[in-house]
């Protein structure tokens, strides 16, 4: 199969919507603890961006983050142990939902931290590009990361030294519960072009529009070019986070959750595939999740006893912390 | 033999290490003119790819030296003004930091904080004296505050080639001090390894970077009443708790001068782990800055605040008396 293929593409929105279905009935059951922010409604644009992407490129996701991971490649079945705190999952059961990380298909992690780490991933594509790999790089953020200065800064830095980063926007509407209109003075595609960098507004549902918006960028960017941002419009179908399942928070009114969730990426994908090849891929993507719940739920919890391995890369043994 | 500043011997440090590993690169504020002095003649010999120029950007700039580690590279970033540390205590704290664990071992962060010139410079007021060592040895960032020009040179080396972050601080105090250096004898010191400048048997002084050489003094003008070692931890965190407590079950008695303020200082910290160690035959002094000491502008308000030798000598006579 080509990146272009809709199939393709159709499996990896699939797979994200599926995964998080189940990762919540997963919070309900109380298997994972914590809960999670659901990426539900806004696959499309992982989806999209990744697959514009190659296997050596690097990403970085949000807290808001298992679309991103899994669309880059991480294995489902691992990423989802990584969610039950198993010692299988992606970081051994040290980092959970928020910081899920796979630096062997290129995610530098999940970052909970909102707007830190299109500065982290400059550096990194900065270097690598130091070192001859002709890599790019694709670091997502939300609507609200667009007011911290720490990514401000970042869009400074990536277009004074032309690091070819791909600036994602998801502008799902709401940081939390804070609507756009009320944090975001101008616009988002406004602030790159202050600093020099192509912007565009993308429909963030069409996973195919995505891809193709991204692709665009990516070519320009290995060939030379500087970063650009791309503003993906999309909607969150869910919860801000699993916890607004139990307390409801009174902010976006229920005709506008119905008019949001009426354009699903999943279903614009999916129509572009015979009901057949629809149907086959749907059985694939149920047959690999449950064997990753199977697994993930198999999985040993790791030994309180060594909680802080890992720590120190150099083996530093903390002191503890008993009487 | 070759006299040798501690500022120049920074400098060594960086050019020995530049020139020994490609990787190696410095980011920072006005570093290829030098402006602080530390990195001077560097931009000539190692050009503008390895004597990189940051806009005043420092939360983005200490991101992006976390993500050219992740991504094989030896950043060394200098902080003119070591208040900026505050600015920054995000970026090292949650990501530096936090990377290895969370990531659950996927990745090292092999980041160097250089911090010439911290604490008071006399007359550069409120936000530009701070010392804020005491802040990353609670949060557990590998710290280093040298006292020497040797020590300097070879805990520089050590940091850079370690593989966890790393500050390091030059405290304005010691910036000028000289020593008899023979080059040839310039090598790293080990990161958790203190020294014992001056042997004793009365009382051990533990004293933090520039106050080594007050409490060398005091030691000396006391000579003749009491006989003090003077104990200089040179790494913060990791504490060198095994060679402090050698001393101190020596001399039975402990006095702490350190230029942190008061409340949740290292003093404080040294001061309960030597007691949950050794039984003492006095309590335990410690001269310190006041409790949320701000470093007032005019130099004798500057001076008030810091700690001093006749301080520190009050302290050691009293400790004497108390047993």
């Amino acid at each position: 199969m080509t990146p272009t293929d809709p199939v393709r593409l159709y499996r990896a929105v699939r797979l994200i919507r599926r995964f998080e279905e189940r990762a919540i009935e997963l919070v309900r059951s109380g298997a994972i603890v914590g809960g999670i922010h659901p990426y539900l409604g806004q696959e499309g644009i992982a989806v999209g961006v990744c697959a514009a992407l190659r296997a050596d490129d690097l990403v970085t996701g949000t807290h808001r983050g298992h679309g991103h991971v899994l669309a880059k490649g991480a294995d489902p079945a691992r990423m989802l142990a990584e969610l039950l705190g198993r010692v299988t999952g992606l970081n051994r059961g040290r980092g959970g939902s928020m910081h899920a990380a796979d630096l062997g298909v290129g995610v530098l992690g999940a970052n909970a931290i909102v707007g830190a780490a299109g500065s982290i991933l400059t550096g990194a594509v900065w270097a690598r590009r130091r070192r001859g790999d002709d890599i790019v790089g694709a670091t997502f953020f939300g609507d609200g990361a667009v007011n911290e200065g720490m990514l401000l800064e970042a869009f400074n830095l990536a277009a004074l030294w032309r690091v070819p980063v791909l600036f994602v926007c998801e502008n799902n509407g709401y940081a939390t519960t804070m609507p756009v209109e009320g944090a975001v003075a101008g616009t988002i595609g406004g602030r790159a072009e202050a600093f020099g960098m192509p912007a565009a507004v993308v429909d963030g549902q069409d996973p195919e529009t995505v891809r193709l918006a991204a692709s665009a960028a990516v070519d320009r960017m290995r060939a030379g070019g500087g970063p650009e941002l791309i503003e993906a419009r999309t909607y969150r179908f869910d919860a801000h986070h699993t916890f607004e399942h139990a307390v409801r928070l009174d902010y976006r009114a229920p005709e506008e959750v119905a008019r949001g969730r009426s354009r699903d990426p999943v279903e614009i994908q999916g129509g572009r595939l015979a009901d057949a090849d629809r149907a086959a891929v749907d059985a694939e993507v149920e047959a690999t999740l449950d064997a990753a719940v199977e697994f993930a739920l198999a999985s040993p919890e790791p030994d309180p006893a060594g909680a802080l391995e890992y720590l120190y890369a150099s083996g530093l043994v903390a002191r503890m912390g008993g009487g | 033999m070759p006299r040798l500043s501690y500022r120049k011997a920074l400098t060594r440090a960086l050019a020995d290490e530049m020139a020994r590993d490609e990787s190696v690169f410095l980011l920072g504020e006005d570093i290829r003119v030098a402006a602080s002095n530390v990195t001077a003649g560097l931009l000539k010999k190692f050009g503008p790819e390895r004597v990189l120029d940051t806009p005043l950007s420092e939360q983005a700039f200490t991101n992006f030296a976390t993500g050219a580690a992740l991504a094989g590279l030896r950043p060394v970033v200098e902080f003119q003004i070591p208040s900026l540390l505050f600015l920054v205590f995000e970026q090292i704290v949650n990501h530096a930091h936090k990377f290895p664990l969370m990531t659950g071992g996927q990745c090292a962060v092999p980041v160097t904080y250089l911090v010439p010139g911290s604490g008071s410079r006399t007359g550069w007021a409120g936000q530009h004296s701070d010392h804020p060592y005491s802040l990353f040895a609670h949060v557990g960032v590998t710290t280093l505050v040298p006292a020497t020009p040797a020590d300097a040179y070879g805990l520089l080396v050590s940091a850079i080639r370690h593989v966890d972050p790393v500050v390091l601080f030059a405290p304005a105090g010691a910036m000028d001090v000289r020593a008899d250096v023979d080059f040839a004898t310039l090598a790293p010191v080990p990161i958790g390894k203190g020294r014992v400048h001056r042997a004793g048997d009365d009382v051990t002084v533990v004293a933090v970077g520039h106050l080594v050489h007050d409490a060398l003094a005091v030691a000396e003008e006391l000579a003749g009443q009491v006989s003090v070692e003077v104990f200089d931890p040179r790494t913060l965190y990791p504490f060198d708790w095994d060679g402090l407590t050698e001393s101190v079950a020596r001399t039975g008695r402990l006095v702490v001068v350190d230029d942190s303020n008061r409340s949740c200082g290292i003093a404080g910290e040294i001061m309960a782990t030597v007691v949950e160690r050794v039984r003492l035959l006095a309590p335990p002094r410690r001269v310190t800055r006041p409790d949320g000491a701000v470093l007032p502008f005019a130099p004798a308000l500057d001076r008030a605040v810091q700690p001093g030798r006749e301080q520190l000598t009050a302290a050691i006579q009293l400790t004497m008396k108390d047993g």
